[in-house]
């Protein structure tokens, strides 16, 4: 599809793609692919604020670390260098305006958090699976690495040289521990650098730094019963006793001391997690010592004592870090369902960060609330979550089931398994069911209405058992000019049930409420799909193989489809031009076109597909099929056999839902391949949970701008002149903020607004000479001209389309492009083509749109 | 083996009682363990922790604290207010004193050993001196409110710690006044108990007072200021012993759950003289109170109501790992309680105030091996004895050990001077036959009697000393069997060859010919080869030997959890042959059969067997008392909420 143009020599780079954007993780790792798991640190600012000593904490989210604000549970920044994962971060010990990270890629990076601004990159070579400083380590930091042999892990040290290059080459790793486990929680060093303790198994091995010795415990691991769950499953040391606690697979928690001597060592047990202990911390001065688990209470073990321990319970799920600020202050706890929670020293919670919950198998799929427009999907078990795509935080959380969760292996819960928004937003209906054994199934649908006095939804209806089996489909009728909501469910009983608003009122109150208005069946099939055609008056019910229309007015069958290939799995009718159209995807395969107008089979085609979605806004219809190399995303008109777009190999998994989120202004992407992005964008949910999107942006320029610019404008006076500098910086920054920061210092002839502010709130001792900034400097106060000519325009828009494609291969995408050129549809390419020249046209058109004339109404 | 009917007999209602006080004394490695009847056992922890001594208790003279004094002299105090101190050697009470306070409640000797202190009900702390015959009042410490329930020394003997009802008060011990009232917080987890009981103090010899009290709560004081240092709360319910280390870096407590928790002293860091007191491990033993903890060099030993006696060794302070480092649980007396009847088939149970006779039931039916047999006839309930008959002649009135020959003609009384008597037994009255005198210079009393089956031998047995041997025909010492290092623990005469068979604490069995007045061959064979490790692993002593009266190379013995048959005729296992071999199924082929058959045939299927015995060749009765019994007969214990349930 990449059409020749200036300068363009590779296929696949130059390409205006749709990059697959990895939709924010959240606030910590999203995929269980990731072998490690990151840790939080907290950090300390004490010379820039007193009064405020623990101000930022940093969380490890993917390739980057992120930089929260803890008292407004902002992020400050979100630091990006790394090539692959994360797996740790440290505070410079001897300096605490400085971070180290280490990934996978091989590299150790200091940064300044407070800037963002990445100081040096020292490059390991190996794969770096956890980090660990201690300030009695000189320049030295210690690292897990992987032997040849699998599974054998090294603790070592590395020698970070002093040069005054941005790259240096690590000195050759010195081997300390052998034969530790890889994960970070179980190395801890201790109080006074004296000894790193590491676990493994059943055995706690201490390197006492001095003596060069080791000592090794180890716990009866025997057959017993009694001991089979003796496994470490953390470390940590007391802050300033010679004592070790670990955690243990059995939720037991011992207090080693007196470990100095093989025999006279001595243990304490603390028991009262039942499950195992996840991660361990003591409090800045010792005096107490913090666990937490999968019973999700942090516990705090006051003077390391049994009898007195305090309880922070309901912390929503599985503690999986736990985190003191240096000061003391301030505890934070990471959870398994995306989600930080800090915690003030006296157990109150203050904040939580939350992402995107992945901790339950999504069934309800990926929906739009159409007022908040927020993405809604299943969140923590028997809840709704409402999350907004916008600023990647946790909107709020629906409660459906409304009962108390209890954790346990082998409870079968209740699962909320169809959610549908109705009439704008208006109504909501959901089902939940469980099934203990068969026969013995518990349904009920509930109806929430939403209350605009307390901005959310209340119950209003509750139905139990609405069908005899399991509810296969929910629709709501949502045509404008419908008089009252209907909805119609699907189940496999064979049925499928209109249900319709009617008067509830009695003597006490004036009340809608529910019921059920028709009973349809067809040949007692089990019904698979139900589905309103756009403007309500038609409804298509799938029995089985057959696909059914009924008349909305009276509920009379009009007409049926029968193709013979299969249990038809998706259902949906096309849209505004395309509404006569009937699109239904079977199990064997085949993707059925019929036209309603006259009943026939307008086109098919075979395709295996999992996921069809129509675009609201369009006519457009997304379909993801399963292919042996991944999935592949096919976007068609149901008027035309013809994909209008193609994409294989989308992600390697499998893509279990997905779904079109109208976009506020619509976008404007120049190719015609891409112009089903323009009015809304495409979200989709894989098997192992990541969302991912279309983008042509990356995710940090989507993110930051805000919170960036709040940063930079802080201190400016809100003059004439700031509207119209501001005004510019904001539009170029859309351009430069794609590069990080470092890389304006580095290279000062990037002429770019914005490295004013850069140079204006970079640290002095971080900034090259006076002399090298000047001209930088100097050219940055120039205001760029605004009347380029149309010609120079879309090379500048491909250069920044190229910066952002360079970032996301950076995240492992290369083979999905060069594929996509193979896959390019030759039809399109001529029509492209011949719908050059009005292109062109409707670019400067747009460009002026993009103009931004608010200043001249400024003050 | 051999097939035999078995009597399973399961209506002995024994229940020991519990464990009030326990005493080690380092000196001699002795342990005296005072129960609440009154009764007091002396435990040899050198002999394979075998219970070689035992004063008889009784329903008045409970005993509330047990200290060694002067090295080997052993005291009691009990809550009838007196004194006593028994004599270890004659075996009986030397005498008792009344401290003229009410109820004793706790007792101390002094780090010199030349004072005894007390505790009474009045409030009052009484100083004794320990005389070398007896101990003499000296006088009163400061009259406190209430009563003082523990009492330490400091161990340079200037100061004592008494612990009272709600506080510890400190003495000086020149001046004998109070100088210092330590107020214990009643509170417990918030809740305001009644009262504050100290259970337990100590006192360390940098002058920090340790007390163990009714809230649960360990606490350090600081007995120059009388402040408080730190808390531990160990238990939701009592904290009821403590007791420290002759080092004084470590101290156990034991709880009133049944918890016996361990506190080590532990520097800070390594490079530190600061050192703090940590809760270390806990023990969960005992289903119920704690009532005593005792701290030996290398063992934690624990005591309370559910009658155990627990020695849990440390395993940090263990040279070897050998058999010694296992924990050992102490429930059963190691002597016999049951006598047995052959050919009347009554069973007599010695209880600590009374006795019962049993007749044994019968049955008719037969049937394969393993068979369970339906009794045709019950057991019944003959006799239940508690009166004493108070007409004795006064040498008869202290026995230790009594045993009438196999003919019922005489009656063998070993005496707690260490003298035996022979007494004729007429129809209705008794004549004093003859006394044999106890050695020359030695009082100790006689433990151990077996006679000859042909009425000619007498075996009698110290705790120390070698086994005598008397000939009863002609009324005077015939040999002695060397001494051996270990006491005897069963004594018993093969029928017909006069072979004395003796069983020592460490497990060692020795075959004497009295007639030879040598060992036998088979003896000193397994001497010289030894026994098997496993043999000689077994924690229980052997506590009684019987024999075949048709097969002489059989010897029958057994102890608590084992029962074995010593063919003497069959080669003797070695450290490589399986010692526990299961009965051989019946298919498998002789060879097999003889090749593994060795001289011990063990079973195992009766435990805690506290009795068995052969009642003609073809009948075993075996008496067992299962311990789950005894549990269903104590209080209940503590509830404590077990999670998941």
């Amino acid at each position: 599809m990449a059409g020749p143009r200036k300068g363009t020599t590779g296929s696949g780079r130059k390409w205006l793609g749709p990059e697959r954007e990895r939709l924010h993780q959240g606030t910590h790792s999203c995929s269980p692919a990731w072998p490690v798991i990151p840790s939080l640190r907290d950090g300390c600012v004490p010379r820039l604020c007193r009064y405020r000593p623990c101000k930022y904490l940093f969380c490890v989210s993917g390739d980057f670390v992120k930089v929260y604000s803890t008292a407004t549970e902002e992020c400050v920044h979100v630091l990006q260098g790394h090539r692959n994962l994360v797996t740790g971060i440290q505070l410079n010990p001897h300096n605490h305006l400085q971070l180290y990270s280490c990934s996978f890629d091989g590299t150790i990076k200091l940064w300044d958090y407070l800037d963002g601004i990445l100081i040096k990159t020292f490059t390991v070579g190996q794969k770096l699976h956890a980090l660990y400083t201690h300030a009695l380590a000189e320049d030295s930091v210690f690292v897990t690495i992987k032997k040849e042999k699998p599974d054998v892990f090294q603790l070592v040290s590395v020698r970070l040289p002093r040069s005054p290059r941005q790259d240096a080459e690590a000195e050759e790793p010195c081997l300390v521990l052998d034969y530790i486990s890889p994960s970070p929680k179980c190395v801890a060093f201790g109080s006074q650098g004296e000894y790193v303790a590491a676990v493994r198994d059943f055995y706690l091995s201490v390197y006492f730094f001095k003596k060069k010795a080791t000592s090794r415990f180890t716990l009866s691991s025997s057959g017993n019963r009694k001991h089979a769950k003796n496994n470490f499953t953390c470390v940590v040391c007391h802050p300033k006793e010679d004592c070790i606690a670990t955690g243990h697979k059995d939720g037991k928690i011992r207090l080693w001391r007196g470990f100095d001597d093989e025999k006279k060592y001595t243990y304490t047990c603390l028991h009262w997690h039942h499950d195992l202990v996840m991660d361990l911390a003591f409090s800045a001065t010792g005096g107490s010592l913090l666990s937490g688990g999968r019973e999700s209470v942090l516990v705090e073990w006051r003077d390391a004592a049994e009898k007195t321990k305090e309880f922070l319970p309901r912390l929503g799920a599985t503690i999986e870090h736990i985190s003191v600020s240096p000061a003391g202050d301030l505890l934070c706890t990471s959870h398994s369902d995306n989600k930080i929670t800090i915690i003030h020293r006296n157990l109150e919670a203050s904040a939580v960060i939350q992402g995107l919950v992945r901790d339950s198998s999504i069934l309800t799929g990926l929906m739009i609330d159409p007022r908040t427009k927020a993405l809604v999907l299943n969140g923590k078990p028997g809840h709704l979550q409402f999350y907004s795509l916008q600023s990647d935080k946790q909107l709020y959380n629906l409660d459906i089931v409304q009962q108390e969760y209890i954790n346990d292996y082998g409870l079968v819960q209740i699962e909320l398994t169809k959610a549908a928004f109705g009439c704008f937003g208006a109504w909501l209906a959901t089902v939940e069911q469980r099934q203990e054994k068969e026969g013995e199934l518990e349904l009920q649908m509930k109806l929430w209405t939403y209350n605009k006095k307390t901005q959310g939804f209340v119950l209003n209806t509750k139905v139990s058992m609405p069908h005899e089996d399991r509810i296969t489909a929910l629709c709501f009728c949502n045509a404008e000019k419908s008089e009252s909501p209907t909805l119609v469910t699907a189940s496999r009983d064979g049925r499928f049930k209109v249900w319709v608003l009617a008067d509830d009122s009695d003597i006490y109150r004036e009340a809608v409420g529910w019921t059920c208005d028709f009973v349809g069946s067809y040949h007692k099939y089990q019904a698979t799909n139900c589905c309103f055609s756009e403007d309500g008056s038609l409804l298509a019910v799938s029995f089985e193989e057959t696909v059914t229309i009924w008349e909305s007015e009276t509920w009379e069958l009009r007409c049926t489809f029968c193709q013979r290939a299969g249990h038809v799995r998706h259902l949906c009718f096309g849209r505004l031009t395309c509404s006569k159209y009937l699109l239904g995807a079977t199990e064997n395969g085949t993707l059925c076109c019929w036209n309603l107008l006259s009943c026939a089979l307008e086109w098919s085609t075979k395709l295996n597909i999992t996921v069809m979605e129509p675009d609201p806004r369009s006519e457009n219809v997304a379909a993801v099929s399963r292919s042996s190399g991944g999935s592949d995303l096919f976007v068609f008109k149901p008027s035309e056999p013809r994909p209008l777009y193609v994409q294989r190999n989308i992600c390697s998994e499998e893509v279990r839902w997905g779904v079109f989120v109208p976009r506020d202004v619509p976008d404007a992407f120049t190719s015609e391949a891409l112009q089903w992005l323009n009015r809304s964008q495409f979200y989709f949910l894989t098997a192992s949970q990541s969302l991912l999107t279309f983008s042509s942006k990356s995710p940090e320029e989507k993110l930051t701008p805000t919170s960036k610019q709040l940063l930079a404008e802080e201190s400016l006076p809100t003059t004439p002149f700031y509207f119209i500098l501001g005004r510019h910086r904001q539009q170029r920054g859309e351009q430069a903020d794609g590069a990080s920061e470092n890389e304006l210092v580095q290279l000062p002839l990037t002429e770019n607004v914005p490295a004013i502010s850069e140079l204006l709130h970079t640290p002095a001792h971080v900034l090259p000479s006076a002399a090298f900034l000047c001209s930088m400097f100097v050219n940055s106060l120039l205001l760029a001209t605004e009347a380029r000519s149309a010609e120079e325009m879309p090379d500048d828009v491909d250069m920044e389309e190229e910066k952002a494609s360079d970032s996301s291969e950076e995240e492992g995408d290369v083979p999905e492009k060069v594929q996509h050129a193979d896959h390019t549809d030759v039809g399109e390419d001529l029509r492209q083509q011949l719908s050059q020249l009005s292109k062109c046209e409707e670019k400067e058109l747009r460009k002026l749109r993009r103009v931004d004339y608010s200043w001249v109404t400024a003050p | 083996m051999g097939e035999f009917k078995v009597h399973r007999v399961r209506f002995f209602n024994y229940v020991p009682s519990g464990i009030r006080c326990v005493a080690y004394n380092n000196q001699s490695n002795r342990l005296a363990v005072s129960r609440t009847d009154g009764t007091v056992e002396i435990y040899n922890l050198s002999a394979n922790y075998f219970q070689e001594k035992f004063f008889p208790g009784h329903e008045s003279r409970a005993t509330e604290a047990l200290c060694w004094a002067k090295g080997q002299r052993l005291f009691s105090a009990g809550l009838n207010g007196e004194i006593i101190e028994y004599d270890l050697q004659a075996l009986n009470i030397k005498y008792s004193m009344d401290a003229f306070g009410g109820p004793i409640w706790s007792m101390a000797a002094s780090p010199s050993d030349s004072q005894l202190l007390v505790g009474c009900e009045d409030g009052s702390v009484k100083l004794f001196q320990i005389n070398p015959d007896k101990i003499q009042f000296e006088r009163n410490f400061d009259l406190q409110k209430s009563r003082i329930l523990s009492l330490s020394w400091n161990p340079s003997g200037t100061h004592i710690a008494a612990g009272s009802i709600d506080y510890i008060s400190v003495f000086d011990v020149k001046s004998g006044s109070a100088i210092h009232k330590m107020l214990v917080d009643r509170q417990y987890m918030g809740v305001s108990k009644r009262k504050c009981i100290i259970w337990g103090v100590a006192f360390l010899s940098d002058g920090t007072v340790i007390s163990v009290d009714s809230a649960g709560k360990v606490q350090f004081w600081d007995s120059a200021t009388g402040t408080l240092v730190k808390t531990h709360l160990v238990a939701n319910a009592d904290v009821q012993s403590i007791a420290v280390s002759d080092q004084e870096d470590s101290f156990v407590v034991g709880t009133a759950e049944g918890t016996v928790f361990h506190f080590q002293l532990v520097s800070v860091t390594s490079n530190s003289s600061e050192k703090q007191w940590v809760r270390t491990k806990p023990f969960q033993h005992h289903t119920h109170d704690v009532r005593t903890v005792a701290h030996s060099p290398t063992a934690l030993i624990s005591g309370g109501t559910d009658t155990h006696l627990v020695i849990r060794p440390l395993m940090e302070k263990v040279e070897v790992k050998n058999y010694d480092a296992a924990l050992r649980k102490i429930t059963f007396p190691h002597r016999r309680l049951i006598s047995c009847s052959k050919k009347r088939q009554l069973l007599l149970f010695q209880f600590s105030h009374h006795l019962d006779l049993w007749r044994l039931g019968s049955t008719v039916a037969t049937g394969k091996h393993g068979d369970t047999l339906p009794l045709s006839k019950d057991a019944d309930h003959l006799l239940h004895l508690k009166t004493k008959v108070s007409k004795m002649p006064a040498f008869l009135r202290s026995a230790v050990q009594i045993l009438f020959s196999e003919d019922s003609t005489k009656l063998f009384v070993a005496s707690n001077q260490g003298s035996l008597h022979i007494i004729r037994l007429l129809e209705g009255s008794f004549k004093h036959l003859h006394t044999f005198q106890a050695q020359s210079g030695t009082v100790e009393s006689m433990c151990l009697l077996a006679v000859s089956p042909d009425g000619n031998w007498l075996a009698a047995s110290g705790t120390s000393a070698g086994v005598h041997v008397y000939n009863v025909k002609r009324l005077k010492l015939h040999c002695t069997v060397p001494a051996y290092n270990f006491p005897v623990t069963a004594l018993a005469i093969a029928p017909k060859t006069n072979n004395l068979v003796i069983a020592h604490s460490d497990q060692q069995i020795f075959e004497y010919s009295i007639p030879d007045k040598q060992y036998t061959e088979w003896s000193r064979t397994i001497q010289k080869q030894g026994f098997h490790y496993l043999w000689l692993q077994r924690d229980t002593p052997i506590t009684h030997i019987s024999f075949h009266p048709k097969r002489p190379m059989h010897i029958l013995l057994h102890d608590a959890y084992m029962f074995c048959i010593i063919d003497k005729s069959l080669p003797l296992p070695n450290d490589k042959t399986l010692l526990y071999n299961p009965l051989p199924p019946t298919n498998e082929s002789d060879v097999i059969r003889r090749r593994t058959a060795h001289a011990f045939k063990i079973s195992k299927r009766y435990k805690p067997l506290l009795f068995m015995d052969l009642l003609d060749e073809r009948t075993l009765v075996a008496v067992e008392r299962p311990l789950d019994d005894i549990i269903a007969q104590l209080p209940p214990p503590i509830k404590k909420k077990k999670f998941g349930t």
